[in-house]
């Protein structure tokens, strides 16, 4: 099998700061990381591949520096790694993303192999979209499977799968056809160290990087800020609440302090003093 | 929102700062697409909540457009008359409506070919859909056979001067909001996400004009198959979102041990518990407690955020509470510009003396006073 994992290099956002007068994201230093979603996804790959052969090519578009992310993407035992970069990507939103990833995987079906699985994650953590999988779907005319949460049997030879998907209320259990496109639900596997083996193949590996025109794009239009519908107009910190907030000040013990702050919240919902009562009394 | 006219917020990203100050030049072919419609998500026969809630916001977006509100039903016949029914309630002109036995539960090859087939046929201006897993599944395929803009879990909708709509969202994994438009292409999508918009008042309205579709596929025609379904046992989680009261934690609270409080404080007030998304990233609390803009978003009577400092991702998804207290040793933390009450106090000790507060005050002796 041939399977394809697409991966995104993201701000690691528990380090993300805002600057307190500009408000603006202070980036400096800010260390990146392989989006935590795709690990599950990158683990699924692999034990496929470990189960019924074949290999597992990682794809993401991003700046040149997102090779070292690839890199070490790639120690966790992935064969390859593509990296689509090019000025022309900046500014891309989620339809013109799906458009070079999906040419970069024609590409790489072209170069390695047409895959039978494509996965992704189910979102990332910086734009917390979840719609370029289903893009990338839609675009390949790959069935899409989201918000897998288990695979139950994949059938290389007759082109087989059956899936558990997470839905509104329970499970759905599903069965389509190969080749499809499959985003991981996060906690439906925990990714492996990587052997030696690996990081010492991942620190020589030969990352693969491709402009626009060498993943076999001919027409910038669709990509970057030109191919995206959707335009950021604004990006702003919300300022305080115009009521400012009433401020309970700290009695010498925290039992007095406790009853100030229970008397201010009944008072401001004198309702639901009422409410609590009448559902304790039904008890 | 009053806070988007903030005058300290930036004017725009320098990525998108050359766009937005482009001119919109509608194509001739998207000059006739006008309404609002509302994508009705119907699941095992139950229309869901968001639903009705993004009727009602978009409500709001047709009579700032003097255009029309149009609910969109997808469903198997038998199952989808009373959703129909429901949805002229909650504020829609009219229905489109595919009845179709193809439909009876949602799988992507179905409802994507209808709602596309829908859209090319009656042109509407903007489409709504809820940001979950189903909406998100269906707003990806049909935003990319449309190709047209889709901006993902917004917070607020509004309609600017030249009757674009304006969709603000969070953005930078949270830690601020943008505003995103969709120039030049229609429909401009949105997805938003479960109580982020209010649940409007239901009316007692007739049902008002149906105009039926035909979803034009047989069973052979999908590839992917329903096997079964595996209803969740525990929907205690599920209910959080629904919760009238939620007492949550965050970092401050210091140790994963110290949750017991919160837990405490949640029962004593006969409400759910909850965290911010730092807790569960360091493995204190389980992912479906987490409270935000990628966790669950509440709107409860009454929140109580205990140690936590009050980021953007967090906020947005309490705002919608009628009343929110803070308690932070950090009389400076952002939770304080939005909270309707608060304490500098450390929670760790608060706590307890507040459950101790609640217990007396709901003893059975006070309590009959207050319920009578």
């Amino acid at each position: 099998m041939h399977i394809v994992v697409c991966i995104k290099q993201v701000p690691d956002s528990a380090q993300i700061r805002v600057h307190p007068v500009t408000n603006t994201i202070m980036r400096q230093g800010v260390p990146t990381i392989v989006n935590p979603y795709d690990l599950f996804a990158i683990e699924e790959a692999l034990r496929l591949r470990d189960a019924h052969g074949g290999s597992v090519t990682l794809v993401s578009m991003g700046p040149p520096n997102a090779e070292d992310t690839l890199r070490k993407a790639l120690a966790f035992g992935a064969d390859r790694a593509v990296l689509l970069t090019d000025r022309y990507f900046a500014g891309s939103d989620t339809l013109a993303t799906s458009f070079a990833l999906a040419s970069a995987i024609h590409k790489i079906g072209a170069t390695y192999g047409a895959p039978d699985i494509v996965f992704t994650g189910k979102q990332t953590i910086d734009g917390d979209t979840a719609q370029v999988g289903p893009g990338i779907a839609k675009r390949l005319g790959l069935l899409q499977l989201t918000y897998v949460s288990r695979i139950v049997s994949v059938d290389p030879d007759a082109g087989l799968i059956e899936v558990e998907r997470r839905a509104e209320g329970g499970i759905q259990q599903l069965r389509t056809r190969l080749p499809c496109l499959i985003t991981m639900l996060e906690g439906s596997n925990a990714i492996r160290r990587g052997t030696m083996a690996d990081a010492l193949k991942a620190a020589r590996a030969q990352v693969v990087i491709w402009t626009a025109a060498e993943a076999g794009i001919a027409d910038l239009t669709r990509c970057g800020l030109r191919g995206s519908p959707t335009v950021v107009k604004r990006v702003f910190a919300p300022g305080a609440r115009s009521d400012a907030a009433r401020m309970i000040e700290p009695a010498p013990t925290a039992r007095d302090s406790a009853d100030a702050l229970i008397d201010a919240i009944f008072s401001a919902q004198p309702a639901l003093e009422a409410d609590i009562a009448a559902a304790q009394a039904a008890l | 929102m009053t806070e988007t006219s903030q005058p300290n917020a930036p004017k725009a990203a320098p990525a998108g700062g050359s766009r937005a100050t482009m001119k919109k030049e509608l194509p001739e072919r998207f000059k006739s697409y006008r309404h609002v419609w509302v994508f009705i998500e119907i699941e095992r026969g139950q229309v869901h909540p968001v639903s009705f809630e993004l009727l009602g916001e978009g409500r709001k977006l047709a009579d700032k457009l003097g255009v029309e509100l149009a609910a969109v039903v997808l469903g198997p016949p038998g199952g989808v008359e009373e959703a129909v029914a429901e949805c002229f309630a909650y504020g829609a002109d009219l229905a489109y409506l595919i009845a179709d036995p193809l439909l009876a539960n949602y799988r992507n090859e179905p409802f994507s070919r209808g709602l596309t087939s829908l859209v090319d046929t009656y042109q509407p201006e903007i489409l709504l859909l809820g940001a979950t897993n189903l909406g998100r599944d269906l707003a990806g395929s049909v935003a990319t056979t449309l190709l047209t803009g889709l901006t993902a879990d917004c917070t607020e909708l509004d309609v600017d001067a030249d009757a674009s709509l304006a969709a603000t969202r969070p953005t930078f994994g949270g830690s601020l909001l943008c505003t995103i438009y969709t120039l030049n292409y229609r429909p401009q999508m949105a997805t938003v996400r479960p109580r982020v918009m209010p649940m409007p008042e239901r009316q007692h309205k007739p049902i008002g004009r149906v105009v039926t579709h035909p979803l034009g596929l047989v069973e052979d025609d999908i590839v992917t198959k329903i096997l079964g379904f595996l209803p969740d046992r525990d929907t205690n989680k599920a209910n959080l979102a629904y919760a009238d009261i939620v007492v949550a934690g965050g970092l401050g609270l210091g140790a994963a041990e110290n949750f017991q409080l919160i837990k405490a404080l949640a029962h004593a007030l006969g409400g759910d518990y909850g965290c911010s998304r730092p807790v569960v990233q360091k493995g204190w609390m389980p992912a479906e407690r987490q409270i935000g803009q990628t966790g669950k978003t509440i709107r409860p009577k009454l929140y109580i955020a205990a140690g936590i400092s009050g980021a953007i991702q967090h906020r947005v998804g309490v705002e919608g509470a009628d009343l929110i207290v803070a308690i932070n040793t950090d009389r400076s933390a952002p939770i304080f510009d939005f909270a309707h009450v608060g304490i500098v106090a450390d929670a760790v000790r608060l706590l307890p003396a507040l459950t101790d507060a609640v217990t007396r005050r709901f003893s059975p002796h006070t309590r009959d006073r207050l319920a009578g």
